[in-house]
């Protein structure tokens, strides 16, 4: 069941990210990556990741994307025409392509460490996230929302108008 | 059980997908969405290793990079507007202000 589940979600979501960056209009691009953001939220729920996962649909799939969509609608952004690839990203993709698959060689010709739940099931419960959250990671968790308000501020002086002067 | 390295396989996908999305396109907007991708699968990976190791420390990770993420996404599609709004254009290739 898990396994079926996995290969469901890894397959369809490296399909869809195919999709991403093959698709000319950016709004099938947009709507593609929201699903593809989805299948990862599934694929959070098989780690035992709940908190993620619900994370990660109210966060990404809900106000990033609503964010990409709105933006692609107010720019009214043609189709893309052909254009001919540049040398350089064909030979920077090829090289992180190539470096990826000579690391899981290596990989596996050393035997993939099976730490494997050793001791215990760790489940990401909203509980036992926010626990650590709020004693651990206080202070980084104070920062982030010092992080948002900046973001927050940035966003409105760029999309300020200038005044005429 | 699915063994770790499989997990560990889509994510490096995922992030091929996006570095490729990003060094072929033209489209600054799909450029961001690759950008999105590529944080995602390192995402994939942290809390696959979290799960494996019985650490929970992992998943605050994601945590943090999500909300970064967030913050990031608002910031650039403000620039991209704004950009737009000098030039008309979202084509990477016609931003070329700062070339000699």
């Amino acid at each position: 069941m898990e396994g079926t589940l996995f290969y469901i979600f890894s397959g369809a979501m490296l399909f869809l990210g195919l999709l991403v960056i093959t698709s000319r209009n950016p709004v099938n691009s947009a709507i593609f990556l929201v699903l593809l953001l989805f299948f990862m939220a599934g694929l959070f729920v098989l780690l035992h990741a709940f908190f993620l996962a619900a994370i990660q649909v109210l966060v990404y799939a809900g106000a990033v994307m609503v964010l990409f969509l709105f933006v692609i609608m107010l720019l009214n952004v043609k189709d893309e025409e052909k254009s001919k690839n540049h040398w350089f990203g064909v030979l920077g993709s090829a090289f992180v392509t190539a470096a990826l698959i000579l690391e899981f060689f290596m990989l596996l010709r050393d035997g993939v460490p099976q730490l494997l739940l050793h001791q215990r099931d760790v489940v990401g419960t909203t509980e036992a996230v926010g626990k650590l959250l709020f004693s651990k990671y206080l202070l980084p968790f104070e920062v982030t929302s010092v992080l948002l308000l900046v973001a927050m501020i940035g966003v409105v002086v760029l999309s300020k108008k200038e005044k005429p002067s | 059980m699915i063994p770790l390295h499989h997990y560990l396989l889509v994510s490096a996908g995922l992030f091929i997908l996006g570095i490729a999305g990003v060094l072929l396109r033209r489209n600054a907007l799909i450029i961001y969405m690759s950008l999105e991708m590529i944080l995602n699968a390192s995402n994939l990976a942290l809390v696959a290793f979290s799960r494996y190791n019985g650490d929970l420390n992992g998943q605050i990770f994601v945590f943090f990079i999500i909300a970064v993420a967030a913050a990031e996404v608002a910031v650039g599609l403000a620039i991209i507007v704004a950009l737009f709004r000098l030039k008309q254009t979202t084509r990477v290739s016609d931003l070329t202000t700062l070339k000699l």
